[in-house]
């Protein structure tokens, strides 16, 4: 099977004054597609900066990130929005709603980056908000749902154009227990139905719970990687 | 795709709510005086004009004046008399030199007395009809003075206003002017000057006897032989008169004047109020296009988690551009159209007190399409042009970093 997304030798370096901080070192991630990958790591591990570079945010400063075969640093800054759009759908820690857009406007948003016509949108964001069960708030605005609401309105937001990848950073921080399990529960969902789940937390419990890939990450480069296999997990690469 | 750029940016003005509109608060005002001036402007121009196009441009006047020596009123005023009038007569320039009256006398009627205008007209057929001609003055009902009319007076069209005598007067009415009846055979058409609607016109030997007016003249009228030696006719008259009254040049107690610098006069100092009014919209609209930068300079700070999310599920460097673009550009152009409605509104405010002020005359304000059209595209362009940079700011933005704010 192929890789939806592959990092190969991935290194990012940032310059703070004269000294150069190496956030992200020989990193190599292979996503198949349907896994449920979690990249694990305390904070300072590299992690966010990760999840820039498996997401398409941002490029590297070495090593290659190829997106369903495509090395993204052939892209420009625009047609890479156009294809992250298109391809990954991302679910944030603090949701990241719109505050001026409705439920429904949050959730045609990135449809409405790819130009797809009014109606179509209109009837594909109520369908998929019927999905995470807020039917009956379509046109409330963030403000007016509660945190577990707003995340399952990003959720719907990430499903908007059918991408392959879904790549969630910490979907649970901000989140109480009982909520938090609702929203990993359709992330599950999601994955049954062959959607590939990357997730981004610092959970050990979330991640062996939930992932059957865990890259675990210290400072800055992967420590070793896990498999579950047959309900015990193995170390695949170290 | 650009619909619904437009409502986003209608959302996020509506957001803001009140900041967006103390946004808009310098273009309301540039526009606003914009608007009501020029609206106001032409509509002045064509009145003043007006006031002065019942002078031909072969014409001259000649007047007294005081001569401006001494604190005003300590000057005598030297009348115009029969012996001026033969001097202009002599310049070889001149082809008809008439002698007017025109004074202010008591008009009663039905009980009500009244202040208005009186002039003289010519006894003599051809210099009446020159005076009909030059002022273009012609009857809405009845006729005009002829040879021997004595006793009778034709008015000019404000007469037939119910409002100034409480009841109508019409060819027939019988007015007393100063204590003496006089009837009326002729009321004047409308015409655009106020001087002219609210005048009374009589015959010269009526008009002397009755004020007891002896040798005296209120202003020479001149045609020239040609229209194009008025300037150079004035110049031979003025030496003319210097030199009868042995006078130097700045001790004129009199003064020539042609059509033409009597126009110019007047519209030189619309051309400076203009001017000024101008100048303080150009500073508003200056100041209302910083304002709008300031303001979306502002916005784009605030909002640029919301770029960072925007740019992370698909926007385009390109679409966060335009949505910035529009939002700016709407601001101008709300600030526009409600300026120009604002300016319209003090253009027929002005236009009707001003109206009432010079007794009734119609400034002549229209709703012209093409100057609102233009006023509120050109606020448009405004918002447009102070929305680039801060746009181009937004657009540029970095999604990690905008996403991390």
């Amino acid at each position: 099977m192929s890789n939806v997304i592959e990092l190969k030798n991935v290194a990012k370096y940032y310059e703070m004054g004269e000294e150069i901080v190496k956030a992200l070192d020989k990193i190599n991630i292979k996503i198949k597609k349907g896994d449920f990958v979690a990249i694990m790591g305390p904070s300072g591990s590299g992690k966010s900066t990760g999840m820039n570079l498996i997401g398409s945010l941002d490029y590297s400063t070495k090593g290659e990130i190829y997106l369903e075969g495509e090395n993204i640093e052939d892209l420009t800054e625009s047609e890479l929005a156009q294809i992250r759009g298109k391809k990954i759908g991302f679910i944030f820690q603090s949701f990241n709603l719109i505050p001026t857009l409705t439920a429904l406007e949050n959730v045609m948003l990135p449809m409405t980056f790819q130009g797809v016509e009014k109606e179509e949108r209109v009837e594909k964001a109520k369908k998929l908000l019927k999905l995470v069960e807020l039917e009956d708030r379509i046109n409330h605005y963030p403000n007016q749902l509660s945190g577990g609401q707003q995340q399952r309105v990003a959720i719907a937001r990430s499903l908007a154009n059918d991408p392959e990848i879904i790549l969630a950073d910490e979907p649970t921080g901000n989140l109480d227990t009982k909520t938090g399990e609702i929203v990993i529960e359709f992330l599950e969902k999601l994955n049954k139905e062959n959607k590939t789940i990357i997730i981004i937390t610092h959970d050990p419990d979330l991640a062996k719970n939930h992932a059957n890939i865990i890259y675990w990450l210290k400072d800055g480069t992967i420590e070793k990687v896990t498999q579950k296999i047959k309900n015990s997990w193995k170390v695949i690469n170290s | 795709m650009i619909s619904d750029y437009f409502s986003f940016a209608l959302k996020n003005l509506k957001y803001r709510g009140l900041r967006s509109w103390l946004t808009m608060l310098g273009i309301f005002i540039g526009i606003a005086a914009v608007v009501s001036l020029i609206s106001l402007g032409t509509g002045l121009q064509t009145a003043v004009t007006g006031q002065f196009s019942t002078l031909s441009v072969d014409t001259l006047t000649i007047n007294n004046q005081g001569t401006g020596f001494g604190p005003p009123g300590s000057t005598s005023v030297v009348k115009l008399n029969n012996h001026d009038l033969k001097l202009v007569e002599s310049n070889s320039g001149v082809k008809l030199a008439i002698s007017r009256l025109i004074r202010i006398v008591s008009v009663e009627f039905n009980g009500v007395r009244e202040f208005k205008y009186i002039g003289s007209v010519p006894e003599n057929s051809e210099e009446r009809k020159f005076v009909y001609d030059s002022l273009g003055v012609n009857v809405q009902e009845g006729r005009l003075l002829e040879n021997g009319d004595y006793g009778k007076i034709v008015v000019g069209n404000d007469f037939t206003d119910e409002n100034v005598f409480e009841k109508e007067i019409r060819v027939g009415t019988k007015l007393k002017i100063n204590g003496k009846d006089y009837e009326v055979i002729g009321i004047l058409e409308k015409g655009s000057s106020f001087t002219i609607n609210s005048v009374v016109f009589m015959l010269d030997g009526d008009m002397k006897n009755l004020l007891d007016i002896g040798d005296e003249i209120d202003m020479i009228v001149a045609q020239v032989e040609n229209k194009n030696d008025v300037e150079k006719v004035a110049k031979s008259l003025e030496e003319d008169f210097l030199k009868d009254r042995n006078l130097k040049v700045g001790e004129e107690d009199f003064a020539v004047q042609t059509p033409l610098q009597a126009i110019s006069g007047v519209n030189n100092v619309l051309n400076i109020i203009n001017l000024i009014v101008g100048g303080i919209a150009a500073i508003s609209l200056l100041v209302g296009g910083i304002g709008i930068m300031n303001s979306m300079y502002t916005s784009v700070l605030e909002r640029t988690g919301e770029i960072g999310i925007m740019k992370a599920v698909g926007a385009k460097n390109g679409d966060v551009l335009i949505i910035f673009l529009i939002e700016s550009g709407l601001l101008g152009l709300v600030g526009g159209i409600i300026g120009a409605i604002l300016g319209l509104g003090m253009a027929f405010g002005v236009a009707s007190i001003a109206g009432a002020a010079l007794g009734g005359i119609d400034l002549g304000v229209k709703i012209s399409y093409p100057l609102l059209f233009g006023a509120i595209s050109f606020s448009f362009f405004i918002g447009i042009l102070s929305g680039v940079l801060p746009a181009m700011q937004a657009a540029k933005l970095n999604v990690v970093d905008a996403l991390r704010s």
